[in-house]
């Protein structure tokens, strides 16, 4: 059982802050993922929880058991390095028993763990391999196995596949998932790319100067953001938003249209809906289409609703010109409402 | 037409690139080997055919200078001497050095930058500047005399190069190595002696050679600072200033080849190992 809990933890580094008050669970054998741009504070969280960093309030209980006063190497975890930190002197079997050989395991059982793991990251052929002989690929693996022969209550990645071209990223992305679900221990993965944590995530925590902005599975992220930042942040392309103003008893008015919305005493929203929520009709937003990108799959249109821009995904077979002026119908159940001062969604 | 006379000028300029290259290299070599050719032809030579001219390129393997000094009072002790002091001077250079080295790299403190100009700084006092205050502490405190004491004045002429060097070795090493160490059952110190170390030996044992080359090789704070436990470049000084050129030639040419040899011994740490050391 390696359940995490992360309670009231904050980081700053002199005046600046970098992480502000996480309180984030995690349940045993989760695949966390935390998502955000550069400097949000997710690596600082990760380490944090590794131990190479030390919060400057808060707690970490892994298992129930506090771990925040301990050094890294006698709190469970295991990690995987962006830059793989392979040992350059060590030959594959070495560095994928290094840890093994810290904890005085038998010769045996050294050998017989570290040739599972290596069958499992299908790098059996590699073992007396030195790191520089390698490719990036090989060395993430060497990396992944020397983890998991840990058999860790939890592993830590850091941007592990970041580092690797599309299409090898694509594949492992893949494996991973299989192997880390395989091996039972719980997962924290921070990386920046959405389509990432979309596809491996158990669950998404979506972080944003220092915050943790929503932390909930993959496609609640996607359907329901709770904040405009996640909206703006996640899917490709990103959410569209539009200003409303209030018409009373939960009727907004949008781009010259009525749409029925919460019931608040709010004068203005903002109304979200993505890109492929939409379809063409007689009767709704009108936008005028600015530039058409065929892209196989659909077709995307970026518009301009009001000076604002507004994009949505079509159907490829739909005939777009450049100028046309488009009717566009929202699919009324897709429709979310944010707050203007919180950016906060209004359930 | 055109494609030809390019192909022509490139083996052209490729030609007189590999003439420059091979020029240089020989060059190099030449300014290197040249002296001590002649340095080792003198110390073979009978003092007769030293004080000849012209020269002979060949040695004609008379050891007598050589058999003078084997015999000459003073002289095996004054080598003793010098092996001692250097070898101290190599380790405690290191002990204090790397730790410097590693600290500059990895930790952020106040004052860090003033620190790494204070130990270049070091080195812009001349040392006769210091040699008289220092013999005058060494004669308080008993230090005057003994290889210790010595090592100790050597060790702070090397101490700036040993920082420096295992300064910029530390700070090639991703912290990601040992981090990751960390992560797998490492403390500190045992991450530092199974990773960190294992990386930089060749650098660390490129700064030692260094360390033992400056105490080999000095003579100022050696003459002031002994009187009976003389190193053996204080001791040739004393004693060859006075001596005809044959002995002059042999006394150089003792200076010279246990450096020599200590580098060749340990050339193969000077160059790639893992890969990692030729950068």
């Amino acid at each position: 059982m390696a359940e995490i809990q992360i309670k009231n933890i904050a980081k700053s580094f002199g005046a600046y802050q970098a992480l502000n008050d996480i309180n984030l669970t995690i349940a045993n054998q989760e695949f966390m993922v935390l998502l955000g741009a550069s400097g949000c504070g997710k690596s600082t969280l990760l380490r944090i929880i590794a131990g190479l960093e030390t919060a400057s309030a808060g707690e970490i209980l892994i298992g129930g058991k506090r771990i925040d006063h301990l050094s890294p190497k006698d709190r469970g975890i295991a990690m995987v390095f962006q830059n793989y930190a392979v040992f350059p002197h060590l030959t594959v079997f070495e560095n994928i028993g290094f840890g093994l050989r810290m904890h005085k395991l038998p010769n045996n059982e050294v050998t017989q763990r570290v040739e599972k793991v290596a069958e499992l990251m299908h790098i059996e052929m590699l073992l007396k391999r030195y790191s520089g002989e390698l490719s990036g690929g090989q060395r993430q693996r060497v990396a992944v196995a020397r983890a998991l022969a840990m058999e860790p209550d939890v592993i830590l990645m850091d941007e592990p596949l970041s580092n690797l071209d599309a299409l090898l990223r694509m594949e492992m992305r893949a494996e991973l998932k299989g192997v880390l679900a395989a091996s039972k221990t719980t997962a924290i993965y921070v990386t920046h790319d959405q389509v990432e944590a979309m596809s491996m995530a158990d669950r998404i925590s979506v972080m944003h100067q220092g915050n943790i902005v929503q932390a909930a599975s993959p496609i609640e992220v996607y359907r329901d953001p709770a904040a405009k930042f996640v909206g703006s942040f996640i899917g490709n392309p990103p959410m569209n938003f539009l200003p409303a103003v209030a018409k009373g008893s939960g009727k907004w008015e949008v781009a010259g249209q009525s749409f029925n919305g919460p019931r608040t005493d709010k004068a203005e929203l903002q109304f979200a809906i993505r890109p492929e929520d939409m379809a063409l009709a007689n009767k709704g937003i009108s936008a005028i289409a600015k530039t058409v990108e065929p892209l196989g799959a659909h077709l995307l249109v970026t518009c301009e609703v009001d000076g604002a821009m507004f994009r949505v995904v079509l159907d490829s077979d739909t005939v777009v010109k450049t100028g046309q002026t488009l009717t566009l119908a929202p699919q009324s159940d897709r429709i979310r409402w944010f707050e203007l001062e919180t950016t906060l969604a209004i359930p | 037409m055109t494609d030809t006379i390019a192909i022509d000028s490139s083996v052209d300029t490729r030609k007189s690139g590999r003439f420059l290259y091979v020029a240089s290299v020989v060059l190099l070599c030449a300014w290197v080997i040249v002296p001590i050719y002649f340095l080792l032809i003198n110390t073979l030579s009978s003092p007769e055919a030293v004080n000849s001219f012209p020269k002979s390129f060949f040695p004609e393997f008379n050891f007598s200078s050589l058999q003078f000094f084997a015999g000459f009072a003073g002289m095996m002790t004054a080598l003793k001497n010098s092996v001692v002091v250097a070898l101290m001077t190599m380790v405690m250079s290191i002990i204090i050095g790397a730790p410097a080295g590693y600290a500059l790299s990895r930790f952020d403190f106040p004052g860090k930058g003033l620190f790494r100009l204070l130990i270049v700084l070091t080195r812009a006092f001349p040392l006769p500047l210091l040699a008289l205050p220092l013999a005058v502490m060494f004669i308080q405190t008993g230090l005057d005399d003994t290889a210790f004491g010595l090592a100790l004045v050597h060790t702070t002429l090397a101490i700036p190069f040993a920082v420096l060097i295992t300064f910029s070795l530390f700070s090639g090493i991703p912290i990601e190595l040992e981090e990751a160490a960390w992560t797998l059952g490492c403390t500190r110190l045992t991450a530092f002696t199974k990773v960190v170390l294992p990386l930089i030996l060749p650098g660390i044992t490129a700064s030692a050679i260094f360390a033992f080359v400056i105490s080999w090789n000095e003579v100022f704070a050696a003459a002031v600072l002994t009187i009976e436990n003389r190193t053996l470049t204080a001791f040739l000084l004393q004693n060859l200033d006075t001596s005809p050129l044959h002995l002059k030639f042999a006394g150089g040419f003792i200076l010279v080849v246990p450096a020599l040899i200590f580098i060749f011994a340990v050339r193969k740490y000077l160059f790639a190992m893992w890969g990692i050391a030729n950068r």
